[in-house]
């Protein structure tokens, strides 16, 4: 007796956490959160659990709960893959993942081996902001949905922006030496020497990533060049680093950039005094101006405390929900099947498609620049006093790059 | 081309004497304690961070003059209670407390500052061009840093060879135990050098912060560079840390500026290498490589003449 009583104990919990588990979804959020990489992780973090408490508010997905279950990789691919395992032992079945592409082409493999050898346990891999175009071409996976514009398709946008400007006549290329940064600068080469065979690329510079502590020697080569603009994928205290020099120096040229807006990015703007000549690339920001848009960064801001770095996680979670609906199921395969050539609104207006053949999501990129604000945008950076404004709008047709996926189907 | 030629210059002497005010007080404390001191690089950042806290609260130039002071007495404790406690130990034992001790000061500072840069500004004071060389401005910001730093060079080398207190640092450089049975108070002498040493590292850092990014890393990423410029230079030489900070400033912003590669000298490589790894060494060029070349002379430096360039003795 007594020892049924000690089963019964035992086994209780069990089926009480059994069924409380069909109610929820669990979502491994698989990303830094230690080291160097923690202050975006936890970003990140806060933004997704955001957006589960907003579904939750509305009745979740089909009547279950969203779950944000964080998962420490320390920005290291070998550590996520040991994640990602205890996320899957722990019931999860959605992985979102986005700082690193090194990171990210780890999972991608990770995830398409396991629902191989899985059947019937399938794992999806969303990803929000791993941009390498290798993870939605040559390394392509039917399981792996990327919905931050890869780092090809950022450059068409800009060249296709950059095309009408004819005052842009000599452009300075400089960029991390790593997959990342080649891919940037053998990209703008090719583009733009196609869109726009005037323009002389007077330099084109790879310096080590996140090493250099003083950037003016770079400044007096692209000064000494004459370059009118600079395109450059620099990240974190590359980027800052960088404009730094170029305001000490007194640099004027257009800064063309990937990541300006990222953390640090602004304060440093802030402090070079370069108004409105530092462009970014982001598939929304919060002065977009549509009303929607920033009303929800206004909510988003007064809740969490920070500004909302990726409109493209809001996309994300909302397209689960819109493809779980479709579906009428929470079964990983058939989300899958769902989501390819979903097309949705995107929170900062307009339209975006996940396109079937390499489940990349094409959507408008706006191309804003840092500065003073005007009256109509209410929205600073970092407590700067300085904010993003409008430049310009490319739209889904044109910010569009084929594939040369060839994706195995289950 | 004359103009990247006279900026480089400027950057280079910049950078070198920025390292100098570290690596000064580095290589005293070397030479005189036998301990290569990790946590140096963190009392520059400690520097960075007062500086940055300082200034909030009191405006830069208090901050400018209490920021070094707070790091040099941080040193004097760390000498007094940690440094003088284990040196019974040996040099591992000491050797591993200031290894410990810059991985504790990056944590720490990460946990009040955060990880992400602190918004440190130039005063406005200094905040204009200097002057303009052709169309490029030079920021007074960096002049005041030159001017600190050669200030201080001059200072501490008349400190050394004209006073009494320099006499007596340079004797117990050679000569520890004479000194201390000649009456002085050689421990007292260890805190004090270990405290300016800091002070040194920490006004580097206060200048220097507003200058670079000034963010959790920031001696990890300097640490390095410091190691070299002090084995290069020779060790406890002031006047060889002096030119090899400044011959490793120059040499790096030079480097950067130079976009020659073995393909622009030798021409294009047969096509038939293409895949190879040679091609990328073939067509690296030198400003891809800068950053390693200050660890290329170190390795070239130990070879051909160990106890550095005006190094006495070999270590």
């Amino acid at each position: 007796m007594r020892r049924l009583i000690l089963a019964v104990a035992l086994i209780a919990p069990m089926l009480g956490h059994a069924a409380r588990a069909e109610d929820t979804v669990k979502i491994g959020y698989i990303d830094p959160l230690s080291g160097g990489g923690a202050s975006v992780g936890e970003g990140g973090l806060k933004t997704f659990q955001y957006l589960a408490d907003e579904l939750n508010a509305k009745g979740g997905i089909l009547g279950r709960k969203i779950e944000i279950v964080p998962f420490d990789n320390k920005t290291n691919p070998q550590e996520s893959l040991v994640q990602a395992q205890k996320a899957i032992d722990a019931g999860v079945r959605y992985i979102t993942q986005g700082n690193g592409s090194s990171v990210g082409l780890a999972l991608e493999d990770f995830v398409t081996k396991y629902n191989t050898r899985n059947p019937g346990k399938e794992v999806l891999y969303f990803n929000y902001a791993a941009v390498d175009p290798a993870m939605t071409n040559e390394k392509c996976s039917y399981w792996h949905f990327r919905w931050d514009a890869s780092s090809d398709i950022k450059m068409e946008a800009l060249t296709n922006y950059i095309k009408d400007i004819a005052s842009i006549k000599k452009v300075y290329l400089i960029n991390q030496d790593y997959s990342f940064g080649q891919s940037v600068r053998s990209d703008a080469r090719k583009m733009l020497s196609a869109k726009r065979p005037d323009i002389q690329i007077v330099g084109d510079e790879l310096h080590p990533l996140l090493k250099v502590t003083d950037f003016s020697p770079y400044i007096a080569k692209i000064k000494a060049s004459g370059a009118d603009s600079v395109v450059t994928g620099n990240w974190g205290q590359d980027i800052a680093l960088l404009l730094k020099a170029a305001a000490d120096a007194g640099l004027k040229v257009n800064w063309y950039t990937y990541y300006a807006g990222g953390a640090g990015g602004p304060t440093a703007i802030k402090q070079t005094g370069l108004d409105h000549q530092v462009f970014q690339l982001t598939e929304g920001f919060a002065n977009s101006g549509n009303q929607t848009a920033m009303d929800y960064e206004k909510a988003f801001r007064a809740k969490v405390n920070m500004s909302l770095w990726y409109p493209r996680a809001v996309n994300e979670m909302r397209m689960f929900k819109a493809a779980a609906e479709k579906a009428n199921s929470i079964d990983p395969v058939k989300v899958a099947a769902a989501l390819e050539d979903l097309k949705f609104d995107v929170l900062d207006g307009g339209t975006g498609v996940m396109r079937k053949d390499d489940h990349q999501f094409f959507q408008p990129i706006y191309i804003s620049s840092f500065g003073k604000l005007a009256a109509n945008e209410p929205f600073d950076e970092e407590n700067t006093g300085w904010g993003w404004h409008l430049v310009a709008k490319v739209d889904t047709s044109k910010a569009m790059v084929s594939t040369t996926c060839k994706m195995t189907r289950p | 081309m004359l103009e990247l030629i006279v900026i480089s210059t400027l950057n280079g002497v910049l950078f070198g004497m920025l390292l100098f005010l570290l690596s000064s007080g580095l290589t005293v404390i070397f030479s005189m304690m036998g301990v290569l001191n990790f946590a140096h690089a963190s009392f520059y950042m400690l520097g960075a961070f007062f500086g940055f806290q300082l200034t909030k609260w009191i405006g830069f130039w208090p901050a400018f003059v209490m920021a070094p002071l707070l790091v040099g007495g941080i040193g004097m404790t760390v000498e007094r209670y940690g440094l003088r406690n284990t040196h019974k130990h040996g040099h591992v034992a000491e050797l591993l407390l200031t290894f410990g001790l810059a991985f504790a000061i990056e944590e720490i500072v990460s946990m009040i500052w955060g990880k992400s840069p602190v918004d440190y500004r130039v005063p406005a004071l200094l905040d204009f061009p200097a002057f303009t060389v052709f169309s490029t401005n030079y920021p007074a910001y960096k002049m005041f840093m030159l001017g600190v730093s050669v200030l201080i060079f001059v200072a501490l080398l008349l400190m050394l060879k004209r006073t009494r207190v320099g006499l007596i640092v340079q004797a117990a450089l050679t000569h520890p135990h004479m000194v201390g049975h000649l009456g002085h108070n050689v421990g007292r002498l260890f805190m004090v050098v270990f405290g300016v040493g800091s002070a040194l590292a920490g006004l580097a850092g206060v200048i220097a912060g507003p200058a670079l990014v000034t963010q959790s890393d920031m001696a990890a990423s300097l640490g390095p560079i410091l190691f070299v410029v002090i084995v290069f230079g020779g060790l406890g030489s002031l006047p060889g840390a002096f030119i090899a900070s400044l011959v490793i400033g120059l040499v790096q912003t030079f480097a950067v500026a130079l976009n020659g590669s073995l393909a622009s000298v030798f021409g294009p490589l047969d096509p038939w290498w293409e895949p190879s790894a040679l091609a990328d060494i073939w067509n690296v060029t030198i400003a891809q490589v800068a950053p390693i070349i200050p660890y290329l002379l170190l390795v070239i430096i130990l070879i051909v003449r160990p106890m550095g360039l005006m190094g006495t003795r070999e270590s």
